[in-house]
């Protein structure tokens, strides 16, 4: 292999053939990875590569079906979490465990193998703060936190058990770029100890930026190391995808009068719950041809919104919210389809498609009320002939991968999922469409094709609203994109004069509304 | 040391058709064990209970009076079920619905003509319904917990019937028993095949309910809506499915259909109110829709295999000698077998290690 760094100052992890079998599936196939002390170390690879499987294996969620461990020179088993944590390995997970209504202390305290006093284990925690620039006061409550401090608090759960290896699962997905920033020169400094880190990510760039070494996967088996600084961006992708990632084309919006599909005026939504963000007086408009991005960090209001124009979430007054230029304030989510708009939430699983209903089924979920005519027949009887066509129609239309005919959506991964239920809107040729988070999760490919049929979309005639908390994406497809900080929402920047500092500082709430309002007019 | 459920990857589509079955294997093993140690035989014990009461034309229309009032409240409860509604107060429902239907006979006896029976039954299922309104109404609109309010109603269903039957509408003419006056021709519940036995048209009803219901769950876009509200509530609202329309839905259908048993119990088996009217059938139901895996054609065959049970421990309390609590220890173990399997379908038991570690676990494995 290319890898430079190999036996220097001995190897701390040796992992060699290591499989996993689901069923007919070979999530892991005989997969060979060396990581050595003081390296922070890639793993690449689209959804569905397996990269979760075999991080899982090394930290004792899942047992590997052959292969070995060697850690520090012995070959080891690794049965629970608790002995990876014994060992010295440590993990943060993508999606946080974190119980709200604790505080940040009492959560790691919960998570602790051994037991200490709360007021010993706030001292080491607010040390660890310090000595890593992760600020945190480990008195506040979890649900008063922002994304990026939770995930501070997860990063410190796991330095106060002194690991050797920390994994950390897609990190940045949830932090602005000063966050993110933040996050990176924390990790050089743990390396700069001789931690070893080993790094899950779909950003080419920030692993280019950071890993000392990568590691590639793709459906379940090593396709290459490499020193992803040596690579560009594309050779990466290409070794992921396994061919080149077409590059998203954004034709130039035709100029002219468009019709305004989507305005929203003056709305306002109490929280629902003590966890929740209260909109405030949020007003855009959406016309015709073009791709709004709603930019923001994670929990700033962005899945109210979306509860608020989807109907999920009624408002009090008709006209806050109007869709083809009828008030749709008032309406269902029903009403507002049968409008013409169409959503896709950010949950794949248990939102935007019931986890253990067939394709079919779930294809019913959202289209029963705007295609009733085609898919029911008499007595509210669901025609399934129908159903089954209109599904293959999309799995093929979006190239949906799964194995046997019309499964369960469970059974698909996040990427061909999501592929599936924008394929389920885009299927009706809807005249709005409101997307949040639209390739959360979701690998190089299947992103690639989700956001050229988005534009497309918008091309074709419609209005497309994506919130996302993706900045690359949202500079990729956007005409325009605001921001949402507090339950508020920026005016629109046009794209031209839209860069990541501004859209950042907007972002971290650093710069009010009235600026970026100058700004647009100035321009 | 310490037990651990595991989920499983897949679940085994033979055991989970065949788990009912396995169910009912346990259920008479540990029947077996039951007896043995209560001093019979358990070979004996288990042809009384399973074997004997097939064995006369009579005693399958007995089968068939039991086994009516059984379907009829668990498809109802099947609804809810799968909606995610915990009705366990279908044995109030049924109470409520022969009273609700009682008034009739009991109250108006002079009112004499073929539009009794008919109005009975209405009044029966709008009885039931009425009272299950009571726990969805408090369900949909205080988010209270359908579960307790729905059971302790039982309780009150219970002891107004009981205070009826001694009170105001006990028979003038009988001798201060506590019952009301016998139901006159025109509101008794006519049977199938009066010379052959006792089977009233309330086995009709419950098979009729069945397959209606079978379609709905299964061929429409309303059973769809249940079972979606029912799995993830969220995806039924993204779907613009109403969880609060549904709590009412769920709960009128089970609530009438309980009532319509209720009201064919006193109309075709008994003939008038009594203190006491169901030996536990709204209870009882519960296992029958889960042994029937809560699909209306499913429950039609577990109605009769409970209704085996209850005519299997009367027959076995009079021919060996068993206490009659026998058939309802028979009846839980089949419950707990039932959910047992079902459990092991979708986890595996895993022997974890040290307990400490376990708590960091749980947490992390969120």
């Amino acid at each position: 292999m290319e890898a430079k760094r190999d036996g220097e100052a001995g190897g701390l992890l040796e992992v060699r053939g290591l499989t996993k079998i689901f069923g007919a599936l070979t999530a892991c196939d005989r997969i060979d990875l060396s990581i050595g002390r003081g390296e922070i170390h890639a793993l690449l690879g689209e959804n569905g590569a397996g990269k979760s499987t075999f991080v899982k294996m090394l930290f004792g969620a899942l047992e590997p079906a052959a292969g070995t461990i060697e850690w520090k020179g012995e070959r080891v088993s690794i049965p629970t979490p608790g002995a990876a944590r014994r060992l010295g390995i440590g993990m943060v997970f993508q999606h946080f465990s974190l119980f709200e209504a604790l505080t940040a202390a009492e959560n790691i305290m919960l998570s602790l193998d051994e037991k200490a006093p709360i007021m010993q284990i706030a001292e080491r925690a607010r040390e660890l703060s310090k000595a890593y620039g992760l600020p945190l006061d480990p008195f506040a409550h979890v649900g008063d936190l922002s994304v990026g401090e939770r995930q501070r608090i997860e990063i410190i759960r796991c330095l106060l058990q002194k690991p050797d290896l920390i994994i950390l699962d897609e990190p940045t997905s949830v932090l602005t770029p000063q966050e993110a920033d933040k996050l990176f020169e924390t990790l050089e400094t743990l390396r700069d100890e001789g931690k070893s880190i080993l790094y899950i990510s779909h950003r080419l760039e920030e692993v280019k930026r950071l890993c000392d070494r990568a590691t590639v996967l793709r459906h379940g088996k090593v396709v290459g190391h490499c020193d992803p600084r040596q690579e560009t961006a594309a050779s990466l992708a290409r070794m992921m995808v396994g061919n080149d990632v077409e590059a998203v084309k954004r034709p130039a919006d035709s100029a002219g009068a468009h019709e305004t599909l989507l305005e929203v005026t003056g709305l306002n939504r109490p929280a629902a719950n003590p966890f929740a963000v209260p909109l405030r007086d949020i007003n855009l408009s959406l016309r015709a041809g073009a791709v709004l991005g709603i930019a923001g960090v994670a929990g700033n209001g962005q899945g109210e919104l979306f509860e608020a124009l989807s109907g999920e979430a009624l408002q009090d007054v008709a006209a806050a919210v109007r869709i083809r230029g009828k008030a749709a304030g008032r309406l269902s989510i029903s009403g507002r389809r049968l409008l013409g708009a169409a959503f896709v939430p950010e949950e794949r699983l248990g939102h935007g498609a019931a986890p253990y209903m067939r394709l079919s089924e779930n294809l019913l979920l959202s289209r029963h009320a705007t295609d009733g005519k085609t898919l029911l027949g008499p007595l509210g009887t669901v025609r399934n002939g129908a159903l089954t066509a209109a599904a293959e129609r999309i799995v093929t239309a979006m190239d949906v991968r799964m194995s046997g005919a019309n499964p369960e959506a469970a059974a698909l991964s996040g990427g061909n999922l999501q592929k599936f239920i924008i394929g389920r809107e885009l299927d009706r040729q809807p005249a709005v469409l409101i997307v949040n988070q639209p390739t959360w999760g979701v690998d190089a490919g299947a992103a690639a094709r989700i956001r050229q049929a988005l534009i497309d979309l918008a091309r074709s005639g419609s209005a497309v609203l994506v919130i996302s908390q993706d900045l690359d994406e949202l500079f990729e497809i956007s005409d325009a994109i605001a921001v949402m900080h507090d339950g508020r929402l920026s005016s629109p920047l046009p794209i031209a004069e839209a860069t990541f500092e501004r859209i950042g500082l907007l972002m971290g709430g650093a710069a009010p509304e009235h600026h970026v309002g100058e700004a647009v007019e100035t321009a | 040391m310490r037990l651990e459920l595991v989920k499983r990857p897949q679940r085994s589509a033979l055991f989970s058709t065949i788990s009912p079955l396995i169910a009912l294997v346990l259920t008479m093993a540990a029947g077996a064990i039951m007896f043995s140690v209560l001093g019979k035989n358990p070979l004996d014990a288990l042809y009384y209970y399973f074997i004997d009461p097939l064995r006369e034309t009579w005693s399958l229309h007995e089968l068939a009076v039991k086994a009516a009032p059984l379907i009829l409240i668990a498809v109802g409860l099947s609804v809810c079920f799968l909606s995610n509604n915990w009705n366990i107060g279908a044995e109030g429902q049924f109470i409520a619905g022969a009273i609700a239907g009682g008034i009739l006979p009991v109250v108006f006896p002079d009112f004499q003509n073929g539009l009794v029976l008919p109005l009975m039954l209405l009044m029966g299922f709008a009885g039931g319904a009425a009272y299950a309104a009571v726990p969805a109404f408090l369900k949909a609109r205080f988010n209270t917990n359908e579960i307790l309010t729905s059971l302790m109603l039982v309780y009150v269903a219970q002891l107004f019937l009981d205070w009826l039957v001694r009170g105001p509408w006990r028979d003038p003419g009988g001798m201060n028993f506590p019952e009301t006056r016998d139901f006159h021709a025109f509101a008794i519940l006519p049977e199938l095949m009066p010379s052959a036995g006792r089977a009233h048209w309330g086995i009709v009803f419950a098979i009729v309910a069945a397959l209606v219901l079978w379609f709905v769950l299964r061929k429409t876009l309303t059973g769809f809506e249940i079972r979606v509200l029912g799995q993830s509530p969220r995806a039924g609202r993204f779907a613009g499915f109403s969880a609060p329309r549904m709590v009412m839905i769920a709960f009128l259908i089970s609530g009438g259909l309980a009532g319509l048993a209720g009201i064919s119990e006193v109309a075709g088996a008994i003939g008038q109110l009594q203190p006491s009217i169901s030996p536990g059938y709204g209870f009882t139901a519960i296992i029958v829709a889960f042994l029937g895996r809560l699909n209306p054609l499913g429950i039609v065959a577990a109605g009769f295999v409970l209704a085996l049970s209850y005519l299997g421990g009367e027959a076995a309390q009079i021919s060996i000698g068993l206490s009659d609590k026998a058939a309802r220890a028979f009846q839980g173990m089949l419950l707990f077998f039932v959910l047992g399997c079902d459990t092991l379908i979708h986890y595996r038991i895993r022997l974890a290690g040290r307990a400490p570690t376990a708590r960091g676990e749980a947490a992390q494995n969120v």
